[in-house]
């Protein structure tokens, strides 16, 4: 799908996802700056984009000015400082990009099944969901009616 | 091209108001169209077919209009209100997107002036409404249980109620320990084949259109019957004004086509189906030489009292699993503090809805939200103690009628047709921020009780205006009302109108299930006075 987006953005973004979901073996789980996820994430994005890309050069803005470099090139601990001051600056950017990030990851293959998950949208299989006990509703109904009369 | 007939009855809106009249006016064999500035649905396109569901809910199929943004779409100015509208434009109406919570008013809801001295009283009652509720629920497909102690008999058929599932249990086991009023929701989805339609699935995603089709949307119920019975839907029309004649009556109306073509239709009748904001809007921008203020505004009160549900949303973390999103959204209700106690600080009351979990995506969202799912190496961890894991209610609190709450049009604003937009100036009333802060608590407890380690509320939410009334209220005194007993316009006597507008006071209950069966009544008294409609 084409995309709006310039490849710093889309470098960017992905720089940006990955610290919103590393990648976790514990998990079994991936980065969510994974190549796949962020083409999603790209896709998603993209009637986001006039807004984005405002936020994304602010946070461009950020790195030159403290470090003198693009943000791409910074390292982890440079990129966690520029990030920690874009959110408390841009917090409505900064949720929009976390939102786009994580409705991505968690309907990826790897993760789904990393959750237990089954890899599949809920139609048309369903789910099956215990009735449970109705015995439980037995104290309420020897209850006396109790809404208000109006005579 | 030869001139349109002049057809009998016009409705405006395919909604849940719209679609009930249409087909309970069709047994006269009038000719009747209804114009929709929507299209028709096609479940198989709706976000759970795919994996990004929980996305779509966000973005094309989301609640709020603005955010949508679809071509059907007309924009809304919200900025001077905390609470943001919720609608669909489409067959259906907002019956497309709803949870299918369904149940009805309680009679007090009728005498909230007589019983407590706010608000106003409704020029009808629960025992005239009453039949129509049954027919109602025997069109739509309701799922429930008889015997509630909350409310009157009734004699409605109901098919069996949403299953439990553990949430439901862990809840219902919570309100027990607090001898506490709970009951299975009565709710429009099909747990049982019926009508034609497959029975639920447990999809989990009624929020976002039900593609099994077993959620009792108005466009899988009424739709179908009252378009073989012969009435003509226009779909991708919007109305953008309601022409009247010399003597003031209504003519028809103007719209635009799926082209963006001008067009005009001619009627006897004409019935706006078009929710608490859309009607108004429509009213207002129907200005004439005959009606200065808008259509059917002597009173000054189209637009006025606007009502939302104020909503509080508690939810629970839990260390148990539970089914997460698996299942219908709803599973039973509360409500123990729904009718009026003055020691509570508040009149009225509200109703606990009891929603059963969140799939992933929301899930984070509540989580880093509210400041427990974290970016970086620690998410993974905090996710999966919040991962199916959460259940707990929304509180929908009844909301006062207030003048100074209303819809207007923006002077700027216009939708893809060039019609003036809405705009929404409201605020929350001390009696309703009492109520919300009770509900609040009380809710607490219960989670507590249930064995909640971690709690989150949000009061009032402001995604949560999904129930859009009072705009055009009901009433007998042409001077404090738009309509009267039977849904007639006092001003213009062949104009009806059967949504959530006319509604005098809002209960604490979702109001879809009392939208309807006004439309069948109102239906039935324009088919009981046929011979002097216009008297």
């Amino acid at each position: 799908m084409p995309n709006s987006f310039t490849d710093a953005e889309k470098r960017t973004l992905a720089i940006l996802a990955d610290m919103v979901i590393p990648a976790s073996a514990e998990y079994h789980a991936p980065s969510a700056g994974d190549d796949a996820i962020v083409s999603e994430i790209l896709s998603d994005a993209e009637r986001h984009h006039a807004h984005l890309s405002i936020g994304l050069a602010t946070l461009e803005t950020l790195a030159r000015e403290r470090h003198g470099i693009d943000f791409a090139d910074l390292d982890s601990a440079q990129g966690a400082d520029i990030v920690d001051t874009f959110r408390e600056t841009h917090p409505g950017t900064a949720n929009l990009i976390a939102n786009l990030t994580t409705q991505c990851y968690y309907r990826d293959d790897r993760v789904m099944i990393s959750l237990g998950m089954e890899p599949r949208p809920p139609h048309p299989l369903g789910f099956t969901v215990e009735q449970g006990d109705w015995s439980l509703l037995d104290q309420v109904r020897e209850r006396d009616k109790f809404y208000r009369k109006t005579e | 091209m030869p001139e349109e007939p002049v057809v009998d009855v016009l409705i405006i809106g395919a909604g849940a108001s719209g679609a009930a009249v249409a087909w309970s006016l069709a047994d006269t064999k009038m000719h009747i169209v209804c114009l929709e500035q929507g299209g028709l649905m096609n479940p198989l396109e709706y976000p759970s077919t795919g994996r990004d569901w929980e996305a779509r809910g966000q973005s094309d199929m989301a609640i709020n209009p603005n955010q949508r943004g679809l071509p059907s779409d007309y924009p809304i100015n919200e900025d001077a209100s905390p609470i943001m509208v919720a609608n669909f434009n489409g067959v259906g109406g907002g019956t497309v997107l709803y949870a299918g919570h369904y149940p009805r008013f309680h009679p007090s809801d009728f005498r909230v002036k007589s019983l407590d001295g706010v608000g106003d009283d409704w020029p009808i009652d629960y025992d005239d409404l009453a039949p129509y509720y049954g027919e109602n629920d025997r069109m739509t497909g309701v799922a429930g249980l008889a015997g509630d102690p909350a409310y009157p008999h009734d004699n409605a058929h109901k098919l069996p109620p949403l299953p439990l599932g553990k949430s439901g249990q862990l809840l219902a086991k919570g309100f027990n320990k607090l001898d506490w009023h709970w009951w299975p929701s009565d709710t429009a989805i099909i747990t049982e084949d019926y009508d034609g339609r497959a029975k639920c699935i447990n999809l989990g995603a009624c929020g976002s259109g039900c593609a099994q089709g077993a959620k009792s949307s108005a466009d899988v119920t009424y739709w179908p019957h009252a378009l073989r019975a012969g009435v003509e839907l226009r779909t991708r029309c919007r109305v953008r004004e309601i022409t009247v004649g010399e003597d003031g009556m209504a003519t028809g109306a103007i719209y635009y086509d799926a082209n963006g073509d001008e067009q005009e239709v001619k009627a006897h009748v004409v019935v706006m189906a078009c929710n608490g904001i859309g009607t108004p809007r429509l009213l207002l921008n129907s200005k004439s030489e005959q009606h200065p203020d808008g259509l059917a505004n002597s009173s000054g009160l189209v637009g006025k009292n606007l009502m939302f549900h104020p909503y509080a949303w508690i939810q629970g973390v839990f260390d148990d699993e539970m089914e997460g999103y698996a299942g219908p959204t709803k599973v039973i209700r509360s409500q123990q503090f729904y009718e009026t106690d003055a020691a509570r600080g508040y009149v009225r009351g509200y109703t606990f809805e009891i929603s059963r979990g969140m799939g992933p995506v929301r899930t984070v969202q509540a989580g880093m939200r509210h400041g427990k799912i974290p970016w970086g190496a620690d998410h993974h961890a905090a996710f999966r103690r919040m991962y199916n894991r959460i259940t707990g209610m929304v509180a929908v609190c009844e909301d006062l009628p207030e003048e100074h709450n209303q819809v207007t049009l923006d002077p700027t604003l216009k939708d893809g047709d060039g019609i003036p937009a809405p705009k929404i100036n409201y605020t929350l009333s001390d009696n309703s921020r009492a109520m919300l802060d009770h509900a609040v608590a009380r809710a607490t407890d219960i989670l507590q009780t249930a064995g909640a380690n971690d709690i989150m509320t949000e009061s009032p939410i402001s995604w949560g205006g999904w129930h859009l009334m009072g705009t055009a209220r009901m009433g007998t005194d042409p001077e404090r009302s738009v309509v009267n007993e039977w849904g007639r316009s006092h001003d213009v006597r062949n104009l009806f109108i059967v949504d959530g507008s006319i509604f005098v006071t809002s209960a604490g209950v979702n109001p879809t299930s009392t939208i309807q069966a006004l439309a069948l009544y109102i239906a039935d008294q324009i088919k009981s006075r046929l011979a002097n409609l216009f008297d």
